[in-house]
């Protein structure tokens, strides 16, 4: 594009407003980093560069307690994402290589069913429900949570994916005597793989994420980290808190770039493209 | 839409078409037993009776209804007036829910656009900047926003020190707390989406307009944002949906004078109210709002696509 192109393409003022959007996302988080260095005890008063809640996090009086809530936060996520990507892989492959049929839309909005509906609504239905069929509340019911909330966002990067990639590839391998088991197992999958890994990155984040969910159908003495965590900051925000968030900010951070990293390989490797 | 063409072409996906519902079921089964079951449940739990410190007794009741939309006085025994308490906390969250999808839309687009329109090496950058946060757990980020504006943190110590004010502002509690919690919660779901659509658009109609004596503002008004109005009106559900039931903000910035219907619901079941019936009413009162928006949208999609 012309120089001038790129003058009217510019809007003044859209440039401070983007770096005031990064600022407000960011000033909050580095803050709370900032002050889990913090010497003091006192959350207000700045005493100097320490480790002390870092070293309180995983010593100290609460320690215990938060080392059963992340072991909770991640074996729940770790199956649940498992669960939740097998499922949406089939269901993707079963929505996009199927052609048109009657209740396609049916069967598309049922499957993006839990990002629709509101989570409070979600809690509270599923909590009724567990209930009403006398299902024990707790590990088991969080997990069964967690697969279904956590489906939609395994299925939209893969889905996204395999729309992208036409389907010739697979029928190459049947017409060349490949059973449908090997057409997926040694053409599809391959290409699908970086979908499936965003999905499943997405889905193992939003689980380990999830307070409200997991608040209502937890029943009593199981907790995950987000559970922990609010529980402890109802009671006020100590500096061991602010520690564990840092910790947390730096495990999503490191899911991001992994995420990022695996899309621009996907891209590069990107040679099946649709006609 | 311009570059999504349907890739099917009859004999497409002959090699697992076949296979079509054993590859849906378990998704089917999964949801419908462990979401659509519970929210049918649901709505049969909201015409139940109570009983006390949680659960149901199983009687056909519409009190949960009554005791939303209806004053009969203490005893039950005076003439039936409109009961404003609940309906005024859901008045309350749709405009909040509302005012922070227009502050997510005044800054997001801005931002959005300025993104899609950098070059591409500076322009992963900024999509990495924005993505983080949206990755990062909704509660820290709201426990964040409350230890900085505390009346005692950090940011009022700042504009102490620095003499802009002399007595700390106080926010924490308040309804601008809590608009200032949705707008930070939901902020990178409003750039997203804006940003795919202006990254799809063709650049040549905004040169195209410039030609035919456009001013910058007519060429936005006419060329850009119709164009890109589908990345808008996703991004506005992205973030009016969940801000209207949003739970975390409203509790923990808000606290308890500033209700919206996430902690009315919230409290039926674990709070000290324990009224079952009358949550399932509040969660399909909300639900039914929340249908209406999505079904608007389906319209308006279906309306731009033909």
């Amino acid at each position: 594009m012309s120089a001038a192109g790129e003058r009217i393409k510019s809007y003044p003022g859209f440039g401070l407003l983007a770096a005031t959007c990064l600022v407000l996302l960011y000033a909050p988080l580095l803050v709370v980093m900032v002050y889990s260095f913090n010497d003091s005890p006192s959350i207000t008063r700045w005493g100097g560069f320490s480790l002390t809640w870092y070293v309180d996090v995983f010593t100290g009086v609460e320690a215990g307690k938060f080392k059963v809530a992340a072991w909770n936060s991640i074996t729940i996520a770790l199956m649940a994402t498992v669960a939740s990507t097998l499922i949406a892989t089939s269901a993707a492959i079963g929505m996009t290589r199927s052609g048109q049929w009657r209740g396609k839309s049916a069967s598309f909005a049922l499957i993006n069913l839990p990002i629709m509906v509101p989570e409070i609504v979600t809690a509270v239905a599923t909590l009724i429900f567990f209930s009403a069929i006398g299902f024990k509340t707790g590990y088991l019911s969080i997990l069964l949570a967690h697969i279904v909330f956590c489906i939609p966002f395994a299925y939209l990067p893969i889905a996204a994916r395999l729309q992208g990639v036409s389907s010739s590839y697979e029928e190459a391998a049947i017409d060349l005597y490949a059973s449908r088991w090997q057409a997926f197992r040694f053409v599809l999958l391959p290409i699908l793989l970086p979908g499936i890994i965003s999905g499943a990155l997405l889905a193992f984040i939003v689980s380990l994420d999830d307070f409200l969910i997991t608040n209502f159908v937890k029943g009593a003495g199981v907790e995950t980290l987000p559970t922990a965590i609010f529980g402890a900051v109802k009671q006020g925000i100590k500096p061991n808190i602010m520690a564990i968030s840092t910790l947390m900010l730096l495990v999503s951070i490191l899911f991001v770039t992994v995420s990022w990293w695996i899309g621009r390989i996907g891209e590069k490797a990107d040679a099946p493209v649709s006609e | 839409m311009a570059g999504i063409a349907p890739n099917n072409s009859g004999v497409d996906g002959a090699a697992f078409s076949g296979l079509k519902n054993r590859l849906l079921l378990p998704s089917w089964l999964t949801i419908g037993v462990l979401l659509v079951i519970p929210v049918l449940l649901m709505l049969v739990y909201s015409f139940l009776t109570k009983e006390f410190r949680g659960g149901v007794v199983w009687e056909f009741s519409i009190a949960a209804y009554d005791q939303f939309f209806l004053d009969r006085g203490l005893f039950g025994d005076e003439p039936v007036k409109i009961e404003w308490t609940y309906i005024n906390i859901f008045i309350r969250s749709i405009v909040q829910a509302g005012l922070a999808t227009f502050f997510c839309l005044l800054i997001g687009f801005p931002t959005a656009y300025y993104i899609a329109t950098r070059p591409p090496s500076t322009r992963a950058f900024w999509l990495f900047m924005v993505t983080v946060p949206y990755w990062v757990n909704l509660l820290i980020r709201t426990v964040s926003m409350k230890f900085l504006i505390r009346d005692s943190g950090p940011l009022n110590q700042w504009l102490l020190q620095l003499g802009v004010i002399s007595e700390p502002i106080h926010l924490i509690n308040t309804n601008v707390a809590v608009q200032l919690g949705l707008f930070y919660s939901y902020l990178p779901f409003m750039v997203l989406p804006i940003y795919a659509a202006v990254e799809r658009f063709d650049f040549a109609l905004v040169e195209a307009a410039h030609d035919l004596y456009a001013d910058r503002m007519t060429t936005l008004r006419r060329v850009l944002i119709p164009a890109v109005k589908p990345g808008i009106i996703a991004g506005c559900i992205l973030v009016f949906v969940p801000s209207l039931g949003a739970f975390l903000a409203p509790d923990l910035l808000g606290g308890a004078k500033n209700f919206m219907i996430g902690s009315l619901i919230e409290e039926q079941f674990k709070g000290s109210a324990g009224n079952w019936p009358f949550g399932a009413a509040a969660s399909m009162i909300l639900l039914s709002l929340v249908l209406v928006v999505l079904m608007f949208y389906a319209r308006n999609e279906a309306r731009s696509r033909s």
